[in-house]
């Protein structure tokens, strides 16, 4: 194989799997263009004419936006709760030597071998019994519970990489280790915390389980419970299901846009953690 | 300089912890010694108890919780009285649904690995040159990945009603006889889920695998063409074994999150028809969840939770321990 012919061969590749890869997201950004009449009609065509009515319409309902808000709010309040307690505890687990560390690091890993599934049931009864239901801290704090562990996990490689002789200068100077923590640890991981952050938010964005089992008023849903919800109470009107869906996942897309190198990043450093 | 300044009263232990670190003994080593220990155990504790409290609060609690509601007939409302033992283990386990559930997502875990794993490597491979736009093609590529598993089966679901958009395009390719009732057969729905499974979930394989390809020093692969070896000798005696411990923990993140699988099912067809696609999570919801049986719910969960955890530590034990020790291999070296 010469390499003017795989090029051209690696190129053909790449130009068919995006096509696959984008085919469904685009299906629906362009069918939320169209009537259903015209899906119906006609299921793979272009929009004609170009119909914005399904597309408007999400954009002033009040329930696309307050379940935008509520999933903002869900994965702002996940992420932050995940990033603090995660850091600390990453810390202590790095460069501390106390009696119980390695039991204490072992029961959080284990806590990546409970999927919420396993808890689920129980979780429900819980929140049900603190009266969060209905409240964003109901998806937020077992959401960021069962974050705590992958966090840990890729933290605390990266704190234990800081080189002793850093904390020692920083001693020298007077530096206590909580000073250490604070002044230099954090700063120098900004790039971890600030990919584990991502990973959570993400994470809390896409959540379907929880929310569905939890949120028991529509004020509360979040995005992607909204959507199927939507589906089902509009099984009839297929255009305006796939516009709100297009409307719903395009914050996201665009956030990953931004972040892309981030989560592989992440994922990849958790893969060597 | 501000470090100078800071905390005033830690800097004589500190600096006895940084004497002693170059194997000077201080004069009032075992009083100072002692009383940083009880300072050092306060700042453990002070560091770590967040994060202790929120999972044993909303991790360790709920999936104790689990196992023991599973020894009840309970519907979440009235107090634990009847107690039944194994029974709920007893008839999930001779439920055929239930079996049935087991199943699928073992098919899932097999038929993700042998799809994705050619598929993902083979793309990653290839996409791993210089190209224009490479950039934006690794994003292009991760969108299914990154898009709620929600919304993906949302757009899936319309796409795949009969004589929707799928069966339409399959028509105006001239493939009109391999339309099917995707969602509707039971003997089809699978290899449907499948198909769903793989676009979302390839594009994770593909960037792994790319970002695995681009830990490999450049320099190994220019040797080896010197030395007169083919591309597609470089891949197998370089890339391939170097990408070894990337593709293990993709392989484990596929089966792990095989055996978890829940919202797209529940989304596309709720496990029908006929309970044709249903997993392990999807059959949870329905019999804890949505017919208020708790313990028996409970007594899935424990069982869905074994199934996992001998298959994490089968795994672990037989493919992942060689990573572990070629990591500490190369600590000592």
């Amino acid at each position: 194989m010469t390499g003017r012919v795989s090029r051209t061969f690696a190129v053909g590749v790449a130009l068919a799997v995006v096509a696959v890869t984008l085919a469904p997201v685009a299906y629906a950004v362009v069918s939320g263009f169209r009537t259903t009449g015209q899906l119906a009609a006609d299921p793979v065509a272009l929009p004609d004419p170009w119909v914005l009515t399904n597309y408007t319409s999400v954009l002033t309902s009040s329930s696309f936006w307050r379940m935008t808000l509520n999933s903002t709010l869900i994965g702002v309040v996940t992420t932050a709760l995940v990033v603090v307690t995660g850091v600390m505890a990453a810390y202590a687990l790095s460069r501390y030597e106390f009696r119980g560390r390695e039991v204490l690091y072992t029961l959080f890993t284990l806590g990546l071998l409970f999927p919420l599934t396993v808890a689920i049931l129980p979780l429900f009864l819980l929140l049900r019994d603190l009266d969060l239901t209905s409240s964003p801290l109901g998806v937020a704090l077992p959401q960021a519970a069962f974050a705590l562990p992958m966090t840990i996990v890729i933290l605390r490689p990266f704190l234990r990489a800081l080189p002793d002789e850093l904390e020692d200068a920083a001693a020298v100077d007077g530096c206590s280790r909580l000073g250490f923590f604070w002044r230099i640890a954090l700063p120098l991981s900004m790039p971890a915390l600030v990919t584990v952050g991502v990973l959570a938010f993400v994470a809390s964005w896409n959540a379907y389980m929880l929310p569905l089992l939890v949120l028991d008023q529509e004020s509360a849903y979040t995005l992607p419970l909204g959507v199927a919800t939507f589906s089902t109470q509009y099984t009839q009107d297929t255009a305006a299901v796939l516009a709100f869906t297009s409307m719903a996942m395009l914050p996201a897309l665009l956030f990953f846009l931004l972040a892309e190198r981030r989560i592989v990043g992440g994922l990849t450093g958790a893969v060597k953690g | 300089m501000t470090l100078l300044q800071h905390d005033r009263g830690e800097t004589s232990a500190d600096r006895a912890r940084a004497r002693s670190a170059q194997g000077r003994p201080p004069s009032r080593r075992g009083s100072s010694a002692s009383a940083d220990d009880w300072r050092r155990r306060g700042e453990v504790l002070l560091l770590v108890t967040p994060a202790l409290l929120l999972f044993c609060c909303f991790v360790l609690l709920p999936v104790a919780q689990a196992a023991y509601y599973s020894v009840w007939s309970w519907n979440g409302l009235t107090p634990l009285e009847d107690f039944v033992g194994l029974d709920n283990y007893r008839e999930a386990l001779g439920d055929p649904v239930f079996r049935g559930a087991i199943a699928h997502n073992f098919w899932i875990v097999g038929l993700s690995l042998l799809v994705q794993l050619p598929l993902g490597l083979g793309v990653a491979l290839l996409l791993n040159r210089p190209m224009r736009g490479r950039a934006l093609l690794r994003m292009l590529i991760f969108v299914p990945y990154v898009l709620a598993e929600a919304m993906a089966a949302v757009i899936w679901l319309l796409m795949l009603q009969p004589d929707g958009f799928m069966d339409a395009a399959l028509e105006s390719v001239g493939l009109g006889r391999a339309v099917q009732l995707w969602l509707g057969d039971p003997g089809v729905v699978m290899v449907t889920m499948m198909v769903v499974l793989t676009w979302k979930y390839v594009g994770f394989a593909i960037i792994l695998f790319l970002a695995g390809l681009q830990g490999i020093p450049p320099e190994l692969h220019e040797a080896a063409s010197l030395d007169g070896a083919s591309w597609w000798q470089a891949q197998r005696a370089i890339t391939l074994p170097l990408l070894g411990p990337t593709i293990r923990i993709w392989a484990f993140l596929s089966m792990i999150g095989s055996l978890q699988l829940f919202d797209l099912v529940w989304i596309m067809t709720g496990g029908g028809p006929a309970n044709a696609s249903s997993t392990m999570a999807t059959y949870l919801i329905s019999q804890g969840f949505e017919r208020f049986r708790y313990g028996y719910g409970s007594a899935v969960a424990v069982v869905l939770f074994a199934i996992s955890l001998v298959v994490a530590l089968l795994y672990q034990r037989f493919v992942l321990r060689r990573d572990v020790a070629d990591r500490l291999g190369g600590r000592r070296r």
